[in-house]
């Protein structure tokens, strides 16, 4: 299994996208598939910008096995008050700042649960927010 | 589905130029070079044909497969095509006719610049520009070390680069016309052409995309300026004006950057030089670069004009298309004044078949022995310094990693290690320095005033 480990900044946009292009090199150099490499791309893309936009900082972790990856994104942040409402599509809390510079059109949940085969999220309300992502490699 | 083609690399080694330093393998942008045993190895599969190695080495030991200019004797006909920049690498105070004349002298019998007539690839990449409905741009298909680079290292790219030949290919297919309706078959007709770079060569001798180069040989513009120099002075120039005839602005500039984007009325980008091209695909694979609909990428910094292979300096090179081009008609004038493009029914030979990719596999094709090779390269990292000295032969720490990881490689290749395990007495230093003196050639560390900066400034 390859680890990859990275520290997110909390309102550092320039920076954003860094751990998913990184993740991405990698997952290429392993010969997987192109369509499965752009799914685990995106939704890791869009968990590393929750972080950027709504916490104050964060961790990524990505364990690459031969059958699945697995990521594991946790944050010290706002906490998400209403996973439901999370969920929808368009529904969003970020800032108007925030949106000005392109994000937070409230995609973020609902796409990282269209790419990936599991989603779990754990989330305490004034402390911080993880996700527990996986993706099969198993079927293209 | 992948290409099963291997590449072929026009690049030579001479071993006994070679002095083995590290200049090469530190600047190579896909880390395709090793030393091993004495002697460069280029990994086949890694390399792009860029010839950055070229114009690098100190010892001017990387050769070129060119062909000899005796090769034209076998032709009753014998074409000479040329890019525009070979043309601007002779002194303005020549005339056009000048150059052309002494070219003839040299036993060609026709000479042509191959960016006429350029309005069919301007009409064709207009065409794929507007069939693309993706999100992606389509990428220039000109510049044969990008080809190759997105084939290995951008694989989900290559359905987006534009299915065009280059220049030389148009040419050839006009050339071949315009003797044909001479009466002159094209079994009598050499075509020789004259490669800016390593990566033409490369292109014409290999063709990406096509079945067979139309191209009987490769000529080297070094050589070929020093022959056209030796006589040019002597030389009576006669009207030529018939070779340039479908010449235009347009052409002229074709191979500079921009040359490509300039007259497009889309949304257009141009990057030039191997590493911001590299930086440009990252960004487009990563889907961070949008609403842009034609992406002309160039591996050399100033693009054709810095082809490794001219003897003159890129930005003089730059200077004297541009004033060149002022004196050309514009080719969408012409068009315009024609009212169609005369030359439409060239179109189809210059599409290219669907370019494959062939993606570089680092660690192997098995995933699962992929991942644990990577594995072993990271706890490798671990123990190797990170200097990045290529002393081992690999360009970097991780390059050398990844070569172990592989099995291509030894933890005794790096210096740093064999010194720590000297100093805890694991190694008797008889034993590292025979181990360094297999990498690096036996003698290679007995004193040498032959080198460059020490009693000797030539090579």
């Amino acid at each position: 299994m390859v680890t990859l480990k990275f520290n997110i900044e909390g309102g550092n946009f320039s920076k954003a996208g860094y751990a998913s292009s990184q993740v991405k090199k990698t997952l290429k150099q392993l010969n997987i598939h192109q369509s499965l490499i752009k799914n685990i791309v995106v939704a890791l893309y869009e968990a590393e910008v929750n972080i950027v936009a709504h916490a104050y900082k964060g961790t990524i972790q990505v364990d690459i096995a031969p059958t699945d990856v697995s990521m594991l994104v946790s944050d010290e942040g706002p906490g998400i008050e209403n996973i439901d409402l999370a969920m929808q599509e368009g529904f969003s809390t970020a800032s108007a700042e925030v949106r000005q510079m392109g994000f937070g059109a409230g995609m973020g949940l609902p796409n990282i649960k269209k790419n990936v085969d599991e989603m779990y999220i754990d989330t305490v309300v004034g402390k911080g927010t993880s996700l527990k992502l996986k993706k099969m490699l198993n079927n293209v | 589905m992948y290409s099963d083609q291997p590449f072929y690399h026009a690049l030579i080694i001479d071993d006994q130029k070679c002095i083995r330093c590290t200049h090469c393998l530190k600047v190579c942008p896909t880390e395709a070079i090793r030393i091993v045993d004495g002697r460069v190895e280029i990994k086949e599969e890694r390399c792009v044909d860029c010839g950055e190695c070229v114009r690098a080495c100190p010892q001017k030991a990387i050769g070129i497969d060119h062909d000899d200019l005796g090769l034209m004797n076998n032709f009753k006909y014998r074409v000479l095509l040329f890019p525009s920049v070979f043309f601007a690498q002779f002194p303005e105070r020549l005339s056009e006719d000048q150059v052309y004349t002494a070219l003839m002298e040299l036993g060609f019998t026709h000479a042509y610049e191959v960016e006429q007539p350029i309005t069919v690839l301007k009409e064709l990449i207009r065409k794929t520009v507007k069939e693309n409905t993706s999100p992606f741009p389509t990428i220039s298909s000109f510049c044969p070390a990008i080809v190759r680079l997105i084939q290995s290292q951008y694989p989900s790219l290559t359905s987006y680069i534009a299915k065009v030949k280059a220049p030389h290919d148009l040419a050839a297919h006009y050339v071949l016309d315009n003797l044909s309706a001479q009466g002159i078959a094209p079994a009598e007709v050499g075509l020789f052409y004259v490669t800016p770079c390593v990566a033409k060569i490369a292109a014409v001798r290999k063709p990406v995309g096509e079945t067979k180069s139309i191209i009987s040989g490769v000529i080297s513009p070094g050589e070929l300026y020093n022959k056209v120099m030796a006589i040019i002075d002597d030389i009576e120039p006669a009207d030529c004006s018939d070779f340039r005839k479908e010449l235009t602005k347009e052409g002229i500039q074709w191979s500079l950057t921009h040359g490509e984007t300039w007259w497009q009325n889309s949304k257009t980008m141009a990057a030039d030089g191997i590493h911001n091209a590299i930086k440009m695909l990252e960004r487009i694979e990563n889907e961070e670069i949008e609403n842009i609909d034609f992406l002309e990428l160039r591996a050399c910094d100033r693009s054709c004009a810095a082809g490794v292979l001219l003897p003159q300096n890129r930005f003089l090179t730059v200077q004297r298309l541009k004033s060149r081009a002022r004196r050309f008609p514009s080719a969408e004038k012409k068009m315009q004044a024609e009212g169609n493009n005369p030359f439409e029914h060239l179109e189809f030979k210059v599409v290219t078949d669907e370019i494959l990719p062939r993606p570089l596999q680092r660690f192997g094709p098995d995933i699962a022995k992929a991942i644990t090779r990577m594995q072993r390269a990271r706890s490798i990292m671990c123990h190797l310094p990170g200097i990045d000295c290529g002393a081992c032969g690999a360009p970097t720490c991780q390059a050398l990693a990844e070569d172990m990881a592989n099995g291509e490689a030894r933890m005794s290749d790096c210096i740093f290690i064999q010194q720590l395990w000297q100093k805890d007495g694991k190694v008797p230093p008889e034993k590292a320095f025979q181990r360094m003196e297999k990498k690096w050639g036996e003698k290679r560390f007995d004193p040498d005033c032959t080198k460059i900066g020490a009693k000797n400034e030539s090579n």
